[in-house]
């Protein structure tokens, strides 16, 4: 699996917020640097598929040599996390895993891309039961072991991020887009949440585009860096 | 579909609006076939301008537009400034919210209670501390330039900006702004007018155009209140289009553009107000002035709410001990004897009222809530914005008076055979249901986080599934306060009801103004109780249900409060 | 589309049928009208402001219902011009044969008003009905004229009103002998500024005492009996306003306001305000006794040389969709049973327009018999009856009062 983008050119009025071509590999992390205001999150709502219509932009994103520049975002299977974990204020924790778990068939081919490990295609999102299994296997595969019922303002700022990142996986993307996912987390969790992200998309195969101001994340993250602004 | 909603929603409010102005435009300059009037002249205008004390008339509708405004807007102002984040401030926001549901007429007739010379606070004092056994012969109800009717606008319009204004203040983040001021050594309330009112105020702007409008063309509370020699603009007018003799309905046609007129011209005053406020606050804001004497500003607006409180609740308790009152009389501080004669005999008969008014209620209330939700969600779905002029139609009813346009309504409803059905009543409702809604939920619809159904979208959810499940379950209490108080907007409809409704749909509160028509304190009592109950139910259950659903979501409960 | 097209042809078939009863009954055969009454229902709109009536409505809503298959709908009024205000409406409309009201209670500037346009059923109907054979025309003579516009049969009388006075007997010490008439009355105010004061016209109780006042101080009341001569109207009237003029600084605030209305004017006397309030009926100060409004030592009291008094009406619009039901309960309201009933105190104590004396037997002695409560007067002392002015003088004396003393200083 491979994110591809093309010639893309992002522009507000007249003037041109980010130019680039790239082409992120499976389990590969492609790292945006860039101040604020350089237009790196604008870059990620444009492969998401929620530019404002402010914005002009032009080029193509390929996910899995599939073009997805024009689609409607919930088709992209691009996943994003966000400097907040958003977890859903409304729903306890394993509600809000469920809610990114697909209802009926699993898409061919893709399952073991998106499901935690030891959960095979042919069970996936057949019954509630099923999907509450998949939930729960999800927590326990982040450490979060029996927090299915818990209402999410309890967690910590850690369990938190890494529910979200959990909740993201069960929707079985095709690619992780971070938009500064690890900002608001103190010094030593941010290091753990770190690994466990990228680890999570390594074994998943799954292409990263990283946004970022901070070098630490460019260097964990291993792989090439583009410098916006 | 949903592409439809705004054109709807502009269809509903606009529509009937201008056809109602249309239909009392033609009748004022003398064109109503049906009365003999085929020939457009001036004649009714003529016929207008000598009315004795008609300029009088005006000016007092327009004064109570401007003061109630003025003063209602400073006292929630420097009471925000004043003491926002103290005891006595929680204490107030808890109880000014249900002040909300009483009608404006119950308000009325407990405060006409409380203040007339034969009201409960000068038989509290009498006769031992006043020596009066007789009350005694001073003009304070009814009072020539209209005073007490403004006080009896304002304590009722003070809850209802505050409500706004509480609601408005988080997105402006006051106590970081004010707390920045105030450590570079500004007072109170000079730091939360110079850092956080600017930015509140355009926020509650509408809001403040709906209270000149209402004030300058009120109808219940200036018979109840108001001075009577002469009355104001809109209680003449409605006499005139009552008048037995028919040729005088050209000529309150007439008066109902001047009404129009009056309050566009409150408006137009208000606002070049607010530039030479604006251009005053600037000089004052570079002066370096510090402003921290500020002891008596507080009081002063503290007493101001406080007592406005006070007299509502007084008003309401007062009314509430003479729905159970026997005999009566000055100088007792209570009734002689307690009876629950009234509420037994009332209480069979309200049946048919309530219901109706509960259908009625509900059903605009449903269509209102269903339309704002379709153009809210249509917006947030293509990142626009009904802007500018359009939603100034969108506002119309709350700004355009209601006599101005109500009886040429109902010729209308009647030329397109719309007459007197439960479905036109529902529609003239939701007229005036409709932009409250819209008021009350598009700030906090606009105010959710994008970036949770963005992060629904990218999981896969559909932009549908997204509404259901996220958007609309996480504005839940926003929805349903806007729900609450459309229903209390639907309740509280006089004029229209019975015109449209041609008296075939009574409602709770077309009763209680025929009943109040008697006069009896006791009658007045109870309806005015069972008025406020049913938008009170709705406010209850606009808090309880939320907080019941999400006992167990600390977030959701933290962003309601 | 398709819904258009029926709604619009839903419309035309309410339009037929509407036109289709647009056709006069045949009142010489009375049991076809009972026919055709059946299982109509009939919208009376009457003013709602007091419950004693408001229950003897819905008790004569049971009676037709039980005895003709009548199904009677009391719309409460707040002013009676609204049901006026809407019949122009539907007429304005076009609505000519399904209108939304039966039956009005009306009279006075109403009646004329809605005559005068054309408003009502016509040819006239009342005097065909069945019970009028038991109405008071000779000795009530308002029955046919309504403020000396001939009724001509458009509206039915119903019951019968007197201006009466009453005050609180139980402050005798403080409030002086009771004036006897309009100029003694003036005479007390001065004596007791402060103390009284009138609704503000054109309150219709408000307009009432003025033409009480114009009658007692006019010079040849017999010109108030023809339409006002507009060049005769101030010198008529000097006498009345010049009284007014020295009353006004001795009534209630100075007379810079007024009350709305009687039951405002009640509640001032309730509230110990001022001495005397009057009203329309004689029994109101019995009814506002029994519902705690007024204390039991109040009691009623007249001019000596007389008051004025009226007969209020049923009226039918020209365009109702009920016609027969509507004259089914006009015929109902003026039977023995119903007046009986509507003259007893307990129930409404309004005066019967019916000739008692005239009924047979079974409903002449129950009304004898009837107590008519502790502060009602008895017809025997109820005083001479005044008639009322052309129904123009009333206008004319709202506008100049209007414009004399509606803007205070």
């Amino acid at each position: 699996m491979s994110l591809e983008l093309d010639d893309i050119s992002i522009r507000l009025q007249d003037r041109e917020l980010i130019s680039l071509s790239a082409s992120i590999g499976p389990g590969e992390v492609l790292t945006v640097m860039g101040p604020s205001g350089s237009g790196k999150s604008t870059l990620l709502a444009f492969v998401a598929g929620f530019l404002d219509p402010a914005f002009t932009a032009s080029g193509t994103v390929r996910l899995d040599g599939l073009e997805i520049t024009n689609m409607p975002a919930n088709l992209r299977r691009t996943a994003m996390l966000f400097q907040d974990p958003m977890l859903f204020p409304h729903m306890s924790v394993g509600e809000n895993l469920l809610f990114a778990i697909r209802a009926g068939r699993a898409i061919p081919g893709k399952v073991e891309a998106g499901f935690p490990s030891g959960i095979t295609k042919q069970r996936a999102g057949a019954s509630w039961a099923d999907r509450r299994k998949i939930a729960e296997a999800a927590l326990d595969e982040a450490g979060l072991h029996g927090f299915f019922d818990r209402d999410p303002a309890t967690l910590s700022g850690g369990q938190k991020a890494r529910a979200a990142l959990m909740r993201v996986l069960l929707s079985q993307p095709g690619a992780l887009l971070l938009d500064e996912p690890f900002s608001k987390l103190d010094t030593d969790r941010r290091a753990r949440v770190r690994d466990f992200v990228f680890e999570e998309a390594r074994q998943r195969k799954l292409p990263v585009l990283l946004v970022t101001h901070d070098a630490a994340d460019a260097q964990a993250a291993g792989g090439a860096v583009v410098t916006l602004g | 579909m949903l592409a439809l909603a705004p054109t709807l929603a502009i269809l509903v409010l606009a529509g009937p609006i201008l056809i109602g102005l249309l239909a009392t435009a033609l009748p004022a300059f003398n064109y109503f076939p049906a009365l003999g009037g085929s020939q457009f002249s001036l004649d009714p205008w003529r016929e207008l301008v000598v009315m004795p004390g008609l300029w009088r008339s005006a000016l007092i509708s327009l004064a109570a537009g401007l003061v109630t405004a003025f003063i209602a807007l400073t006292s929630v102002a420097a009471f925000m400034a004043g003491w926002s984040q103290t005891r006595l401030f929680r204490s107030i926001q808890h109880l000014v919210s249900p002040l909300l549901a009483v009608p404006h007429a119950a308000t009325a007739f407990g405060l006409a209670f409380l203040l007339a010379p034969s009201g409960w606070l000068m038989r509290l004092v009498s006769p031992e501390l006043t020596g009066f056994s007789r009350p005694p012969d001073w003009l304070i109800v009814h009072d020539t330039f209209g005073l007490t009717m403004m006080a009896g606008l304002i304590v009722k319009e003070i809850p209802f900006l505050f409500l706004i204004a509480l609601a408005a203040l988080p997105q402006v983040r006051p106590h970081d702004f004010a707390a920045t001021a105030t450590s570079l050594g500004y007072g109170r309330i000079a730091g939360f007018l110079h850092a956080v009112w600017p930015q509140l105020y355009p926020q509650l702007r509408l809001a403040v155009f709906a209270v000149i409008a209402y004030s300058s063309s009120a109808v219940d509370v200036a018979i109840i209140l108001g001075p009577t020699n002469p009355a104001p603009l809109a209680v003449r007018l409605v006499g005139w289009m009552n008048d037995p003799d028919l040729k005088m309905r050209f000529v309150a046609s007439a008066g109902a553009l001047l009404q129009l007129a009056v309050t566009a011209a409150a408006l137009l005053l208000w606002l070049s107000a607010e530039r030479l406020a604006g251009l005053i606050h600037g000089c004052v804001r570079v002066s370096g002035r510090r402003f921290t004497r500020e002891k008596t500003a507080r009081a002063v607006s503290a007493g101001a709410i406080s007592m406005a409180a006070f007299a509502v609740f007084a008003g309401l308790a007062l009314l509430a001990l003479w729905s159970l009152a026997g005999y009566w009389a000055f100088p007792d501080a209570l009734p002689r004897s307690i009876t629950a004669a009234t509420w037994m005999h009332e209480m069979p008969v309200l049946g048919r009222p309530l219901g109706i008014t509960v259908a009625i209620g509900l059903s605009a209330t449903l269509i209102a809530v269903a339309i704002t939700l379709a153009c809210l969600e249509f917006e947030t779905r293509t990142a626009a914005r009904v802007k500018g002029r359009a939603l100034m139609i969108l506002y119309l009813p709350l700004i355009v008076p209601q006599a101005s346009f109500v009886f040429g309504l109902q010729l209308s409803f009647l030329w397109v055979g719309l007459g007197a059905s439960f479905g036109a009543l529902v529609l003239a409702h939701l007229v005036f249901v409709l932009p409250y809604v819209m008021l009350s939920l598009a700030e906090p619809w606009h105010a959710a986080d994008p970036r949770y159904a963005r992060a629904a979208r990218s999981m896969g959810a559909s932009q549908n599934l997204v509404f259901w499940r996220i958007r609309a379950p996480m504005a839940l209490a926003a929805i349903l306060v806007a729900a609450a108080v459309g229903f209390a907007v639907s309740v509280g409809q006089y004029l229209p009801t019975l015109l449209i409704g041609a008296g075939r749909w009574p409602t709770v509160t077309t009763e209680a103004v025929a009943l109040a028509s008697g006069g009896d304190r006791r009658v007045i009592g109870v309806f005015a109780f069972v008025q406020m109950g049913l938008p009170f139910l709705g406010f209850v259950l606009a808090t309880l249900v939320p907080a019941i659903a999400f006992a167990r979501r600390r977030d959701m409960r933290a962003a309601n409060a | 589309m398709r819904r258009l097209a029926r709604s619009v042809l839903a419309a035309f078939a309410v339009l037929a049928a509407g036109l289709a009863s647009g056709q006069a009954a045949d009142l010489s055969d009375w049991a076809s009208v009972e026919k055709a009454a059946r299982g109509q229902t009939v919208y009376f709109n009457a003013w709602g402001g007091a419950r004693n009536i408001n229950d003897y409505i819905d008790w004569a809503g049971d009676e037709v219902e039980k005895r003709y298959g009548v199904k009677l709908v009391h719309v409460k009024l707040d002013d009676t011009a609204n049901a006026v205000a809407k019949v122009v409406a539907e007429k304005a409309a076009g609505h000519d044969g399904d209108g939304t009201i039966d039956l009005i209670w009306i009279n006075g500037e109403n009646f004329a008003a809605m005559k005068r346009q054309d408003l009502l059923l016509a040819p006239g109907w009342a005097d065909k009905l069945p019970n009028w054979r038991y109405v008071d025309w000779k000795t009530k003579p308002t029955v046919l004229t309504d403020f000396t516009v001939p009724t001509d049969g458009q509206e039915a009388p119903w019951g019968m009103a007197k201006l009466v006075f009453f005050n609180d007997t139980a402050r005798d010490a403080e409030t002086g002998e009771m004036p006897d008439s309009f100029a003694d009355l003036v005479d007390w105010t001065q004596a007791f500024p402060g103390r009284f004061t009138y609704p503000a016209p054109p309150d219709f109780m408000g307009s009432t005492f003025l033409k009480q006042a114009l009658i007692e101080s006019v010079e040849d009341p017999s010109v108030l009996q023809k339409a006002v001569v507009e060049t005769e109207f101030d010198a008529v009237t000097a006498p009345l306003f010049a009284a007014l003029d020295a009353m006004h600084p001795n009534l209630w605030r100075s007379g810079r306001t007024f009350p709305k209305n009687k039951e405002a004017l009640r509640q001032l006397l309730a509230d110990n305000e001022i001495d005397i309030a009057f009203a329309f009926s004689p029994a109101e100060a019995s009814n506002a006794i029994a519902s705690h409004e007024l204390p039991d030592t109040v009691r009623s009291f007249i001019f000596s040389g007389g008051t004025l008094s009226n007969t209020h009406f049923v009226a039918i619009p020209y365009n109702a969709a009920a016609k027969e039901g509507s004259l089914v309960v006009a015929n109902f309201l003026i039977s023995p049973q119903a007046q009986l009933h509507k003259q007893d105190p307990k129930v409404w104590g309004d005066p019967t327009v019916l000739d008692t004396n005239a009924l047979p037997d079974e409903y002449r002695e129950p009304f004898d018999a009837l107590d008519l409560g502790v502060a009602t007067l008895k017809p025997s002392e109820l005083g001479p009856a005044l008639a009322e002015p052309h129904a123009s003088w009333m206008e004319r004396l709202e506008k100049e009062w209007t414009r004399r003393y509606g803007v205070a200083n």
